[in-house]
């Protein structure tokens, strides 16, 4: 673990140059793109000075990893607050909803995989495969508007959008969360359905499990036991992609039902033109990711005793 | 085989060992490039097929729900959604086409340096790596928003995305490929390195390639509808699929058609394409995974 760790300190250095590199990506003079149209010369002076943009290159390179170093993200031009603590504070939503939408992943994209799996060749396996190949199709956001379209205008079951916490109250947190976790989920259910049909196909066939058979156990433990062992392999593998999918949907999808989240911030930021919230949210969500991934590479290393980390046998 | 290999070869994949045969008959496949090719077919010909011009104002038949005369209703300005959905489709294809394209390109000439040339695997990997940390969409959000809202900016945007992906799918199937011993006998008979790559590798290493081409043109549609649904695509003069969304979402109480309709057409497009794409991993590479994303 402390060895994944370390192996991932060049990464993140070159993960933040990129981010630091992005406002060099900005065509002419970003201070007056930052300003608008209708800034003054004195006001868009001000914001270069704020940014350091003024400075040599070197030294601004220089000045960004030594606020980095004491976990200064720089100052949201729209907010005038912290980057870091505008992240954090909106984080909790953005967590909520994520853990929510990833029970759901869970739940539903192996139960169908598996029942799938299990059905091969039916119209079961079909119609799994069918609905888990619609929801890597379809856009989220654009299911995220059907869905308040039918739960919230039509039948008036959910908000159309709003976040309640869940310390406040916990059914008005499942009811504002329901519809932006399940938009979310769809994508990530289809993918974990295919992952989970398949792996389990390739174990079904396996010799191991004609002996489990052979032997009297009942179905339940010959796939409870037996076959799901191996499946946690490769399913594990997705988690990290999931978590992927979820941090970029959030951006979106927390726009269309206005989540105070960490997305609809950033979302907000890229509207308005705010380049140090945009760089410093990018960099918390890519560094969030990597050390999701060194987890999901651990929790890969338990579920299968042949994986060992950094190096060793294979 | 390797002795054949060659640009002629190039033309030929998609008959070798009856790959061809083998894709008809793949159900999937077929579904896939009817819808694809239905879609395809409805953007280039769009000046006939559309019912007019897809900004022709008409206040005064505004919000028409989908009718005889407008069968897919018409937007806040009185705009035929149909001749609106069509055009959009040229954009979010283009884009698509493009990325593509790039993809091709650059995903080869970096996959090839990277798996042949084993002192430019670890610099051009581990700058993959960097790239491939941040979420897709999220880093294509974030270049977008540098460059500043167009066409362009998406396409560059998607590409510098999906290209490290690309690359990388090649160089695991080239780092296969140099170590057989066709390869070997070559390089043995004194085959430059150009004609190395050129004729025995490449042409061998192409089947996840090609698979993986057609998931990212999936993703890039995808993307695009994302990237124009938070003000990052194209101008509203010529809208693609993601404007015509974030349109419609202003007025999803008082006219559902407008957001309904163009994000049926990405869903479209994109089963179409992804089950063109599982079609062609099964034929070709039936041991690739769907997970890469």
């Amino acid at each position: 673990m402390a060895k994944r760790l370390l192996q991932s300190i060049p990464l993140l250095l070159l993960v933040s140059l990129l981010s630091f590199c992005l406002i060099k990506l900005v065509p002419g003079d970003p201070a007056v793109v930052m300003g608008g149209s209708n800034a003054t010369a004195a006001e868009i002076e001000v914001i270069r000075k704020n940014l350091g943009l003024d400075k040599p290159f070197l030294e601004q390179i220089l000045s960004f990893y030594g606020n980095l170093a004491r976990g200064d993200l720089g100052r949201s031009l729209l907010l005038g607050q912290p980057v870091k603590d505008a992240l954090i504070e909106r984080l909790p939503a953005t967590v909520s909803v994520a853990l929510y939408s990833m029970v759901l992943t869970l739940v539903l994209g192996l139960a169908a995989g598996v029942v799938a799996a299990l059905r091969h060749n039916t119209w079961v396996d079909q119609s799994v495969m069918v609905v888990a190949l619609l929801g890597v199709s379809l856009p989220n956001f654009w299911l995220g508007l059907v869905l308040i379209l039918l739960f919230s205008v039509q039948l008036g079951w959910f908000p159309t959008g709003g976040y309640v916490e869940p310390s406040v109250s916990f059914f008005g947190w499942l009811r504002a969360a329901t519809l932006p976790a399940v938009s979310l989920a769809l994508l990530q259910i289809g993918l974990l359905a295919r992952i989970t049909r398949s792996a389990m196909l390739e174990v079904l066939r396996q010799d191991y499990i004609r002996t489990a058979r052979a032997k009297g156990l009942s179905e339940f433990a010959v796939i409870a036991k037996h076959a799901m062992a191996n499946v946690r392999i490769p399913v594990v593998t997705v988690i990290g992609l999931i978590f992927s999918v979820l941090l970029s949907g959030s951006i979106v999808i927390e726009t269309v039902f206005s989540v105070p989240g960490m997305g609809a911030l950033l979302g907000n930021a890229i509207l308005r033109r705010d380049y140090p919230m945009i760089q410093g949210g990018l960099l918390f969500v890519a560094t969030a990711l990597m050390l999701l991934n060194i987890l999901t590479d651990v929790a890969y290393a338990w579920c299968d005793p042949r994986v060992r980390i950094g190096g060793g046998a294979k | 085989m390797s002795r054949q290999a060659g640009p002629g070869t190039w033309g030929r994949f998609l008959l070798r060992h009856g790959t061809l045969r083998r894709l008809l008959k793949h159900r999937a496949f077929v579904i896939g490039l009817v819808l694809f090719a239905t879609v395809v077919l409805i953007a280039l010909f769009a000046p006939w097929l559309a019912p007019g011009d897809p900004n022709k104002l008409a206040v005064r038949l505004r919000f028409k729900p989908p009718s005889f005369e407008f069968p897919l209703g018409t937007d806040n300005l009185g705009r035929s959604m149909l001749s609106r959905v069509i055009y959009g489709g040229q954009l979010s294809l283009l884009i698509g086409f493009w990325v593509v394209m790039l993809n091709a390109v650059f995903g080869i000439l970096l996959g090839a340096l990277a798996g042949y040339f084993s002192k430019l695997d670890g610099p051009l990997m581990r700058f993959a790596d960097a790239l491939m940390a941040f979420p897709s969409v999220l880093l294509a959000i974030g270049i977008a928003a540098a460059l500043g809202p167009s066409a362009t900016t998406v396409v560059i945007a998607l590409s510098v995305v999906y290209i490290p992906r690309t690359a990388r799918i090649l160089r695991a199937s080239i780092l296969v490929v140099r170590e057989l011993d066709y390869v070997q006998a070559a390089r043995a008979s004194g085959a430059t390195n150009w004609h190395i790559m050129l004729r025995h590798v490449l042409p061998n290493s192409m089947a996840p390639l090609i698979v993986q081409l057609s998931f990212v043109f999936a993703y890039a549609v995808l993307s695009e509808a994302v990237l124009g649904f938070l003000g990052l695509g194209a101008p509203p003069t010529q809208p693609s699929w993601g404007i015509l969304i974030a349109e419609g979402r202003g007025y999803i109480r008082e006219a559902w058609w407008l957001t309904f309709v163009p994000g049926a057409a990405i869903a479209v497009t994109v089963l179409g394409v992804n089950l063109l794409g599982d079609g062609l991993r099964d034929v070709l590479d039936p041991r690739l995974k769907i997970e890469q994303g």
